[in-house]
């Protein structure tokens, strides 16, 4: 086994262990819950497909929200037909996710750069667009696609699972996905979520196979799309195909993000697919490293959290916060800050993103390579042996 | 009947016949050069044996085969490698990836979805790559980003990258423009190095010292026309050839 892969067993075994006692790690930080704790693994997923397009190949898609929303009215409708057993829900959200990006991907990787990213969106928005007009029977409008006690749920009613007269919950063989084991440790209060641990899976699943796929000949291949497309071409290499193939897998992944959507929470609204939440995903990307490997999640959780901390904010709690102030100062101070909190958390997700642009381009990874970097530098000094670059954190 | 046919090639952008009536024929084993004055119409010949540019007329054929109409990755895997003026490269890759590259487009043709295996795991690739490397003396900067080498290096590794494919045709647009006398000198020592390996090359170029010490059969274009053909010594002492440089274009 070469260090390269020794490094990369280390990084999925740290990775996984992460993920699975997310939980309690996060718990001191107010973010154990199982709501944001959900959000994080399914954003996750999401920029981690996003990242196999835009950081490798450089293609930048502003239109993945498309192939989230296609995934959660997938799974829903998976529930409804056929099971409340999440499987086929996510399988199907992922297929029909990659369905739709092989169609999309076909007609807009015909161009690269500014054309590509402008055809993308446009085809988001019309399927955002579809999703509230004539796709109502699919989509149910406004009011969004919900579960029904009169759905037919072909699969179970062939195995005899009867729901009763309660709406029904999405449950893994009998495991009900919003059913949470809370558990007193060291004074916090953690929260097991069944729904929760599905996901994290997921996530460890997907980070695995980005992993492979930026260690592959193909990740390679795709790398090169990014730096010289010409010279592809005069190595007898089709770049079309290349692209056409992450695209598609992105899709996938955005598929499944969106069917992991429905799992944890039964309804689809077309508001998944909205402009905002394919920029969101381009944000999260470069916050936490674009063409990294741990990047893309850590951004995903960066975002997520701050959404949670400072919407949650607001004036009354800032002026408490600040009391230990004369008045004359608080006052202004505090109204100041208040439209950087609460409703206007943007305005800080804003001002962080163009720090991080400014100072630290390659994201948080790049933040932690430097900081990295000091650390080895520094014992490479005193030890009198030759530091070895981080190579590792990626 | 040689390697590589061209006949009765004709190309005109908008009013400008950039080539007119080319015929041209290169030998198997043989290191053909094209020279001419600036604007005759070297560049552009080159660009119609890559697919870059189709001619309008006329005919080339490759190996038995014609390319007029192929994709610049279907003239490759036919085995027509090219390198450019200045230097096409995958510059935020290693060195050692940007020989890899070529070397998975030989052996996996235009595109697999080879993302099951572990570039780690390619032995053979990689022994390939990087014996390439070391037989250009670049097995030092084999780590290092190709952005980073100086200029005859991101030539060497261009090269490189062109040999690693064993090609069948190698095509050089200016190989030496913009070096210095010595990475002249040291790029001429490698190409007639692998010429000597029996390679077919074709040249552009505008420095004759390069062109003379180089080639075993030289085509001389003005205009868009090739002028004269023969070898080295013949074209030297033949007055249309220096009338085209020295001369100018009169009409």
């Amino acid at each position: 086994m070469t260090t390269s892969t020794k490094t990369d067993t280390l990084l999925l075994w740290v990775f996984a262990l992460a993920t699975l006692f997310g939980p309690i790690i996060l718990a001191p930080f107010g973010a154990g819950y199982p709501d944001l704790l959900q959000k994080f693994a399914i954003f996750g997923i999401f920029a981690i497909g996003f990242n196999l397009l835009f950081g490798l190949t450089g293609y930048l898609s502003f239109g993945h929200a498309a192939f989230l929303g296609v995934g959660s009215y997938t799974a829903v409708w998976s529930f409804k037909l056929l099971s409340m057993n999440p499987i086929p829900a996510i399988i199907l959200a992922t297929l029909l996710g990659g369905l739709f990006a092989l169609v999309i991907g076909f007609i807009t990787l015909r161009r690269a750069g500014i054309y590509f990213s402008i055809l993308t969106l446009a085809f988001a928005q019309m399927s955002y667009n579809l999703a509230y007009s004539v796709l109502t029977p699919i989509t149910n409008g406004e009011t969004g696609l919900q579960l029904d006690q009169a759905d037919p749920r072909l699969l179970d009613t062939a195995f005899g699972i009867e729901y009763g007269a309660a709406l029904p919950v999405s449950s893994l063989f009998g495991l009900d996905m919003n059913q949470t084991w809370t558990w007193d440790f060291m004074g916090w209060e953690i929260q097991l979520n069944a729904g929760f641990y599905v996901c994290a899976v997921v996530l460890i699943l997907c980070f695995w196979i980005a992993m492979r796929i930026f260690r592959s000949p193909f990740g390679m291949m795709l790398k090169a799309v990014k730096s010289n497309q010409n010279r592809m071409n005069y190595t007898g290499l089709n770049t079309r195909p290349y692209t056409l193939a992450a695209f598609v897998i992105s899709g996938c992944y955005a598929g499944l993000a969106g069917g992991l959507m429905a799992v944890t929470d039964p309804l689809a609204g077309a508001e998944r697919m909205q402009w905002t939440a394919s920029g969101e995903v381009v944000l999260m990307t470069i916050l936490g490293g674009t063409g990294t490997l741990l990047g893309p999640v850590l951004g995903a959780g960066a975002i997520k959290y701050m959404e949670q901390i400072f919407s949650a904010f607001n004036k009354p709690e800032l002026l408490d916060f600040f009391s230990f102030l004369p008045t004359a100062i608080a006052e202004p101070l505090v109204s100041v800050l208040a439209l950087f909190v609460g409703e206007g958390w943007h305005l800080t997700l804003g001002v962080m993103f163009m720090l991080i642009v400014i100072f630290l381009p390659g994201g948080l990874m790049e933040g932690f390579n430097r900081i990295l970097g000091l650390f080895n530098r520094r014992r490479g000094a005193a030890g009198k042996h030759p530091a070895k670059t981080p190579a590792a954190a990626e | 009947m040689g390697i590589l046919e061209v006949q009765n090639v004709n190309k005109r952008f908008g009013g400008l016949k950039a080539l007119h009536e080319v015929n041209l024929t290169v030998e198997e084993g043989t290191v053909h050069a094209i020279i001419g004055p600036n604007g005759a119409g070297k560049s552009t010949l080159l660009n119609c044996f890559v697919g870059r540019l189709k001619p309008d007329t006329g005919s080339v054929v490759f190996n038995g085969t014609s390319l007029l109409g192929l994709k610049p990755h279907e003239i490759n895997q036919a085995g027509v490698s090219r390198v450019f003026q200045t230097p096409e490269i995958f510059g935020n890759l290693s060195c050692f990836e940007n020989v890899m590259i070529p070397a998975f487009a030989r052996r996996d043709g235009s595109f697999t979805l080879n993302a099951v295996s572990r570039l780690s795991g390619e032995r053979s690739i990689q022994e390939k790559a990087m014996h390439m490397l070391e037989d250009l003396n670049m097995g030092d900067k084999a780590g290092v980003q190709a952005d980073q080498l100086s200029r005859g290096d991101k030539r060497r590794l261009e090269l490189a990258m062109c040999l690693v494919q064993e090609p069948k045709l190698l095509l050089l647009d200016e190989p030496t423009a913009g070096m210095s006398r010595g990475d002249t000198n040291t790029t001429v020592e490698l190409l007639r190095t692998i010429a000597s390996r029996g390679i077919t090359m074709v040249v552009i170029e505008h420095d004759m010292h390069v062109v003379f010490s180089l080639a075993q059969k030289i085509t001389v274009l003005a205009q868009g026309t090739p002028i004269a053909e023969g070898l080295p010594q013949d074209i030297k002492g033949d007055p249309r050839v220096q009338e085209a440089y020295l001369g100018g274009a009169h009409l």
